[in-house]
């Protein structure tokens, strides 16, 4: 029994950094219509932003969040302006092509600098033990951070001017444009946005686990398939439904062999989108009318 | 004067050396790309030191003729459907006489499919998985031991140590590591061990929390398992992290890596079975010594080599070998000698199955046992076994 509740509660906690990561692309995503496909090299940015920040210059690790997260706001408002924004309107295909394009030159660059070799931030904060089970602080840490960085999203969408101007261009972008929304510099705030959250995203999961250059391939899936989960564009969803995933691995592993956990995850994918095509979200607010 | 500029011509096209005769052409394809880059380009950097030594010393004898050593070489992207492709080019479209493997199992699976199919010979230095010889073969040949054997010295060590040990088998769901953790469970089973956990995760898993839990909940006090990269890392940093309280730890490829100190305190203790080590002490029938070997690659490529860059050199020694033996470079000649081969080289002993059940099986390399032991503040890699290759005393249990 105390087995199940050490899964479930780590379940949470690694579960919350999914929805982190989620919450880049679903906020891209609702704003602008854009499957964002550099998120997973935009996630090793920020591994790699964390180990060269803490290892080279020798911040300490979670003193390199606001830097990396400033950064790659920036990057992902240059990235914005290079292959996204002529892109913006025209068929789902371009942005597609336009973003995978980009993720296929920086993992190039990153395994000609880099190869495939392992990295590790040494990082580590005392955590907690309950019998035989340790909850590691760096995890718990992670989750905190995490929780804290989602706060701070949601009072800067619906708390402040250019956060509901940001809700706005979602909307309804012409109607944004009508009144006098500068429309393309706040799909540009908003990408560079949705790159910082999967950075971010990207350096508190290096502080848990080791890395190579390939390593956001698989974070990249698990933000599609939580993203889809929570409802698309909604970044309160992404949150809950990557804590949902985490729990949901935490709750079958004890019981299923682990090669089945994907199975059971991409089964309950499906039947979300079945049933729940507005993801998780749309339950929570069916039950609130 | 016409016929005169023809005889100068006809002189100097006759006094150029025969570079198509002369020459012999090898083909293969590397993990330039992908997930198996960093062992890819090793065993290929192995290669290109003995091309290179070979060349230096004026090419391969074949009776009266030597013959100088020509790679092509192609990125297969660590993928299956590129390496199907790739080396069927490069046995019609390159005339490649002989091939060696690609890197990982899984890959070489699908090159002995085609080399198979087009007769030529593809000596394996990257692929430890042993059904791939038993599918019926005439010309593969598998220089490194095979998976089935990776930890039987890790087994034969914990006996010595815990002859009650109850094991959890964590390993990656791909050929190579199913392979290695099978042929290590009835090696287990028949050493008195209790096996407590049996589960594979999918290649692509990045967090193993609830795992280790699960590992905990179990009893176990020894951990085998892991897969190649990434995982194996972050298994090994988890097991620490939440304190599993395992004695013994031995996994997969990822230790072998200088890069896996870097896990600190994570590191200490893990052990990590390997076909080669600079420190092994080797007696070479021919070809060179383990120090010139490791002399000669720290000064080409200013690092030490990894047990892949050895077994990239020792596919093409053990051909150059065959070949002067055979002192053809006919293909059935060239077969009949790799088969008769038992040699001593800096790499270990190689010699191979010719039953048709299991033709080109290693059967004589051993692997070695590696653990990760702080020496003067510092982590360093020693050999714990066998007796021969020993440079320090296992430490048991894990600090």
């Amino acid at each position: 029994m105390l087995g199940l509740l050490a899964s479930i509660f780590d379940g949470v906690l690694i579960g919350a950094v999914y929805g982190l990561a989620a919450m880049g692309i679903t906020l891209i995503w609702g704003v602008m219509d854009v499957v964002n496909l550099t998120h997973g090299a935009m996630i090793v940015a920020g591994m790699f932003a964390a180990y060269l920040l803490s290892g080279a210059a020798g911040i300490p690790i979670y003193a390199t969040l606001p830097i990396v997260l400033v950064g790659s706001f920036l990057v992902g408002v240059a990235l914005y302006w290079i292959s996204v924004h002529r892109v913006i309107g025209q068929p789902p295909l371009m942005s597609l092509l336009s973003t995978f394009s980009v993720n296929l030159v920086l993992i190039g660059l990153g395994t000609a600098v880099w190869g495939t070799d392992l990295f590790n931030v040494p990082a580590s904060l005392p955590g907690f033990s309950v019998g035989r089970y340790t909850f590691p602080g760096t995890h718990l840490m992670a989750a905190a951070l995490t929780a804290a960085i989602a706060g701070l999203l949601y009072l800067f969408l619906y708390r402040t001017r250019i956060g509901k101007a940001v809700r706005a261009v979602a909307g309804n972008r012409e109607a944004a444009e009508l009144v006098g929304i500068p429309t393309a510099q706040v799909l540009a705030l908003a990408f560079g946005l949705g790159v910082a959250l999967a950075s971010v995203a990207g350096m508190l999961i290096a502080t848990m686990f080791p890395f190579t250059v390939l390593s956001g391939d698989a974070y990249q899936l698990k933000s599609f398939v939580v993203t889809v989960l929570g409802g698309l564009g909604n970044p309160t969803g992404a949150l809950v439904a990557g804590v949902a995933l985490g729990l949901l691995e935490g709750i079958t592993t004890p019981f299923v062999p682990v090669s089945w956990t994907l199975v059971i995850e991409f089964v309950l994918f499906v039947v979300v989108m079945i049933v729940l095509p507005g993801g998780l979200m749309q339950l929570l607010q069916r039950r609130r009318r | 004067m016409k016929k005169i500029l023809l005889a100068a011509a006809l002189g100097v096209f006759a006094a150029m050396p025969a570079f198509a005769d002369n020459t012999i052409t090898i083909g293969m394809t590397v993990s330039k790309t992908g997930p198996l880059n960093v062992d890819s380009v090793s065993q290929l950097r192995g290669s290109e030191l003995w091309r290179d030594e070979v060349n230096a010393a004026g090419g391969i004898k074949v009776g009266n003729k030597h013959y100088k050593v020509r790679f092509v070489e192609y990125d297969d992207q660590s993928v299956g459907g590129r390496v199907q492709q790739l080396y069927t080019r490069l046995i019609l479209q390159d005339k490649a006489q002989f091939l060696f493997g690609p890197y990982s199992s899984g890959l070489v699976a699908t090159a002995a499919v085609i080399s198979e199919q087009y007769g030529k010979i593809m000596l394996i230095g990257g692929g430890a998985e042993g059904k791939t010889y038993t599918l019926g073969n005439k010309y593969l040949f598998q220089c490194i031991t095979r998976a089935g054997e990776y930890l039987s010295g890790a087994i034969a060590e914990l006996k010595e140590h815990n002859p009650h040990a109850k094991i959890a088998f964590v390993y990656s769901d791909d050929p190579f590591s199913k392979a290695v953790i099978a042929a290590a469970r009835a090696h287990a089973k028949e050493a008195g061990f209790t096996e407590v956990l049996d589960e594979s995760y999918p290649p692509s898993t990045t967090d193993f929390t609830a795992v280790i839990n699960k590992v905990i909940s179990s009893g176990a006090d020894t951990f085998f398992g892991g897969g190649h990269y990434a995982d194996g890392a972050t298994l090994a940093r988890q097991l620490h992290d939440q304190k599993a309280g395992m004695k013994w730890v031995s996994i997969l490829v990822a230790p072998d890596s200088e890069k896996f100190k870097t896990l600190g305190a994570a590191a200490d203790g893990i052990t990590v079975p390997s076909q080669w080590e600079p420190q092994v002490k080797y007696k070479a029938d021919f070809g060179p010594s383990v120090e010139q070997f490791t002399a000669e690659y720290v000064l080409k490529y200013k690092d030490l080599p990894d047990y892949h860059a050895a077994s990239g050199y020792v596919v093409g020694l053990i051909l150059q070998h065959a070949i002067e033996q055979a002192h053809s470079i006919d293909q059935e000649k060239v077969t009949a000698a790799l088969n008769k081969t038992d040699a001593h080289t800096f790499f270990g002993q190689v010699k191979f199955a010719t039953d048709p059940g299991h033709h080109g099986l290693q059967v004589a390399h051993q692997m070695v046992l590696a653990q990760w032991q702080m020496k003067d503040g510092k982590l360093v890699k020693q050999m714990v076994w066998p007796d021969a290759a020993r440079t320090a005393s296992v430490v048991y249990p894990l600090p």
